[in-house]
């Protein structure tokens, strides 16, 4: 059989129906906050794409983000969406391939070139010359730069791809950077989470595919649509933080009745992320849900603020020690500024007295 | 660094290690300083030193009913913000968590939305204080800068705090950023300028007490 040749034929070939095809047009529109009127222009877009060639890099990650994306409970129409993107490079699930894939990456990039997205999980280390991370020999750093020549766009799935994430921790031995920091002159997109949702990921490259172009971004390159809001924001235990309703550790009275998690470390006012609307696991639960307050896992330095555990209210790393010598050196200036003010008063009541006694001796 | 790191973290130490080293220095200068001799001979029921400071404070609490008509609107405008800003300051559950983590000591909050009304009543209040100070002939002619400076550093936390709660303005980290850097700058101004009469005010009613009362003079 020939390969389909759109994304609408490939669809019709897998007996998707086109008012299922409409229905997640419908929904993804829906996801992304889009008007009612994008439903079909999506729906349009998508059933006239092409299979956009697209080469996953991973880098120095633990394979959660390609989990999230891949490992669904059952298919859903998102994942036969990805399905039939042309991964023609994925190095984790390829990685058994060995040489050959690395054939396939070099040959989709000379195919398709100028119009493949190369999407990327994971850091990439920069010190000593990136020698910590390499695959099939070639550094991180080498690979990322020779495979983004040629892309159309790139999108960095997970924190580690678009912030540095885990790797990039105090002290970052390895000296991670994120995508952003070395790719400049291609449009990049980031899709962070520690995993990212499912739906960012596909909902974004959906859209690519369906408009021909980038969705609209925040001023860190993540797509409003999911990165629009804070979790704080939209969780559905918000008006208990309103009534000052709060859980004071993970096995109280106030843990058990649901109550905001705010004081035992809940990063959710500061988290831009779709978890408390989309959920995870087909919209079963998100981590709050199930009671544990948020990471903060889409924000750069997620792993650097301070705690998990520690409300954000607290300070982040105030130095005691500084503020000891402080209050020693404040006590030592005042009794310093008041031994020599006592000097000057005692000299002034002796004048003082001392003209007293002559006025005194004059008058006598 | 973000900025929200740096006002938590190297911001916030700085501030209140200047807070710490100006009050200490200020106060124990103070306390530290000869006593002044009264040489009148104390009258008869001349109340102990303490007692006398306290009925000072206390009595200082309200004007004396010659003033009590032209100085009304500031004694009760001075009393909405003073309140306003005791309880928007100790009784919102993130500042108790900000005591707790610093001091490891905490007190139960009141429901957020409800400091937020204080919060802006609060604003409102030190809205009106300036505008009367600028307004009032006798008041501007005594004002000098470190009043606009005190009133600055004090309405800033409150107008920050507010539109951090509420999201008005820009993002929340941002505006929490920027509300932890406002309080950093009450408190590295707060020594050294007429904030400190949160401390000196006991001071300064208390020893003028002490000598009144001595003299058989009411306060």
């Amino acid at each position: 059989m020939n390969e389909p040749a759109t994304l609408g034929e490939a669809l019709s070939r897998r007996g998707i129906s086109r008012r299922a095809f409409l229905k997640y047009s419908a929904y993804l529109a829906s996801v992304m906050a889009l008007p009612a009127s994008a439903s079909q222009a999506i729906a349009q877009g998508l059933a006239k794409a092409r299979r956009q060639s697209v080469i996953w890099l991973s880098f120095q990650e633990c394979t959660g983000c390609t989990e999230s994306i891949t490992r669904s409970s059952s298919p859903t129409l998102e994942d036969l969406i990805f399905d039939l993107i042309s991964l023609d490079y994925h190095h984790t699930l390829m990685s058994v391939s060995g040489d050959a894939a690395e054939h396939a990456r070099e040959a989709a990039m000379k195919e398709n070139k100028g119009k493949y997205i190369v999407v990327v999980d994971g850091s990439v280390p920069l010190k000593d010359d990136g020698i910590y991370s390499t695959i099939a020999g070639i550094t991180n750093l080498q690979m990322l730069k020779d495979t983004v020549k040629d892309a159309a766009a790139v999108v960095a799935v997970g924190s580690c791809a678009a912030f540095g994430g885990i790797p990039h921790a105090r002290p970052n031995p390895t000296g991670a950077a994120s995508i952003t920091d070395i790719v400049k002159d291609k449009p990049v997109i980031n899709i962070p989470g520690c995993p990212p949702i499912p739906e960012a990921m596909t909902g974004t490259l959906a859209y690519i595919l369906s408009f021909g172009k980038l969705p609209e971004l925040d001023h860190l390159a993540r797509p409003k649509a999911f990165f629009g809001e804070t979790i704080h924001d939209r969780c559905y235990r918000r008006p208990f933080y309103d009534k000052g309703l709060f859980a004071e550790s993970f096995d109280d009275e106030g843990a058990r009745k649901g109550y905001c998690l705010y004081k035992v470390g809940c990063k959710g006012p500061i988290a831009y992320n779709a978890c408390a609307t989309l959920k995870w696991n087909h919209g079963t639960s998100f981590p709050i849900q199930s009671g544990h307050g948020c990471l903060g896992c889409s924000e750069p330095h997620f792993w650097d603020q301070g705690g998990f555990y520690k409300p954000l209210a607290a300070h982040a790393g105030v130095s005691a020690p500084l503020i000891g010598a402080a209050a020693v050196a404040g006590a030592a200036a005042g009794g310093a500024a008041a031994w020599i003010a006592r000097r000057h008063q005692q000299r002034y009541l002796a004048e003082t007295e001392a003209i007293d006694r002559s006025v005194g001796k004059d008058k006598g | 660094m973000e900025l929200l790191q740096f006002s938590r973290g190297p911001a916030l130490t700085f501030a209140i290690a200047v807070f710490l080293l100006g009050t200490l220095w200020r106060l124990i200068g103070i306390l530290m300083l000869e006593r002044r001799r009264v040489d009148a001979e104390a009258r008869p029921g001349t109340p102990t030193p303490l007692a006398a400071a306290a009925s000072g404070v206390l009595a200082k609490m309200w004007p004396h009913k010659t003033f009590l008509k032209s100085s009304l609107f500031s004694v009760l405008n001075g009393y909405v913000f003073h309140i306003g800003l005791a309880i928007s300051v100790l009784l919102f559950a993130p500042h108790v968590l900000f005591v707790k983590s610093l001091l490891g000591i905490s007190w139960p909050a009141l429901p957020s939305n409800v400091v937020l009304a204080v919060a802006v009543i609060t604003a409102g209040s030190l809205l009106a204080s300036l505008v009367h100070r600028l307004t009032n002939p006798v008041q501007r002619l005594i004002s000098r800068i470190d009043d606009y400076v005190s009133w600055a550093v004090t309405f800033l936390p409150v107008l920050t705090g507010i539109a951090a709660v509420a999201h008005i303005g820009g993002r929340y980290e941002t505006l929490l950023a920027v509300h932890i850097l406002t309080v950093c700058a009450f408190l590295i101004w707060f020594p050294f300028g007429k904030l400190m009469h949160a401390f000196l005010f006991v001071l300064s009613r208390g020893t003028t007490a002490i000598r009144f009362k001595q003299r058989g003079a009411e306060v």
